[in-house]
């Protein structure tokens, strides 16, 4: 299951088409030649609608991007990471880890463990190696958090 | 499945997403030396043993409303773990829920799961409210709420190139987050 759009103000307007072509493709993306196309017959509109739509969306920066999601560590390896920073650093340490090519996500957490990223590489031995090279720029060790077992991965947020 | 070097090189093509043009899979095939048939094959059986784990629109969330956003762990016996993660992603609002190893002494957790809500006031409820309903109240637990975000973009399974990413200048904008690909 996943959450219902919250009933916000600053929700952003979408019209319609926008809003069902949001919950019609957040999965199972036509894999044809001409997905736009096929998207525009599914919706009973034209493929230049449909493309000029995405591309608002994107304009608008509700859409980030078409395309996959991995399922962890089928296709590389990846991992969780943590770092206790002091305060006065954290914009810095920060700054030298979202430069790393292989950090996604970067984010502050309020929490002694205070600067939470992911790590992604082909392999385990490359994540590690990417935690070394932060150690040794930021002279903090990291937190190494992989994953287990997946229970639930988000599968697109529904739009009402 | 085993991957193969086009299937790593199709998958790097895609990080940034398809190209808005009217045959995506011909351009992207074009840059990883496949035919437009063979990408979009490659793709369906990617797809198909569960590789990918879906593939279409990635919307960023914060743009549309949700602004909470809570990591919540617990610390549970190894073997209990499965079962409570089940109960805990039958749950709305859940987005994200695993298993991840521990990193004693420090971190003691090993249930994680992600909330995005609303507001804060909205995910603490809901938090209070999934800890009764999954029997999780006898466990020891942290609530991580995000503050700023300093980056965030597509995962990257590539060798790194030469050229570096920039860190995300917009980091004190609290309406760019998107889903990601879970570590």
């Amino acid at each position: 299951m996943t959450p219902p759009l919250p009933d916000s103000t600053d929700a952003p307007r979408l019209s319609e088409m926008e809003k069902r072509l949001l919950n019609a493709f957040q999965d199972g993306f036509p894999l044809v030649p001409n997905p736009y196309a096929a998207m525009a017959r599914e919706l009973g509109t034209e493929e230049a609608e449909i493309m000029e739509v995405l591309d608002s969306l994107r304009e608008r920066g509700i859409l980030d991007r078409i395309g996959p999601l991995l399922r962890p560590h089928r296709a590389g390896w990846s991992t969780l990471a943590a770092m206790n920073v002091p305060c006065e650093r954290l914009e810095q340490v920060a700054d030298i880890v979202s430069t790393n090519p292989h950090v996604n996500h970067n984010y502050e957490r309020d929490h002694e463990f205070n600067l939470w990223f992911v790590v992604t590489a082909p392999d385990k031995e490359a994540v590690e190696g990417v935690l070394r090279n932060l150690a040794q720029e930021t002279g903090l060790d990291a937190l190494n958090l992989p994953l287990e077992e997946a229970y639930h991965i988000n599968l697109g947020f529904p739009l009402s | 499945m085993i991957l193969d070097t086009y299937d790593h090189r199709l998958i790097a093509a895609l990080e940034q997403g398809l190209p808005s043009v009217p045959r995506p899979y011909r351009e992207i095939g074009e840059r990883v030396g496949l035919k437009e048939t063979q990408v979009i094959e490659r793709l369906k059986a990617l797809r198909e043993a569960g590789v990918i784990s879906r593939f279409g629109i990635v919307v960023r969330h914060h743009s549309l409303g949700y602004h909470a956003n809570a990591m919540v762990v617990w610390d549970v016996p190894d073997e209990e773990a499965a079962a409570l993660g089940e109960l805990l992603s039958a749950l709305p609002h859940v987005t994200l829920c695993y298993r991840r190893r521990r990193a004693a002494p420090h971190w003691p957790y090993n249930l994680f799961c992600m909330i995005h809500g609303h507001d804060r006031d909205t995910v603490e409820a809901q938090i209070e409210t999934l800890t009764r309903e999954c029997g999780l109240a006898a466990f020891s637990r942290a609530v991580l709420f995000s503050h700023r975000r300093f980056k965030q973009c597509g995962a990257r399974y590539t060798h790194s190139t030469p050229e570096k990413a920039a860190p995300n200048r917009d980091a004190q904008r609290p309406d760019r987050g998107q889903q990601g690909n879970v570590a």
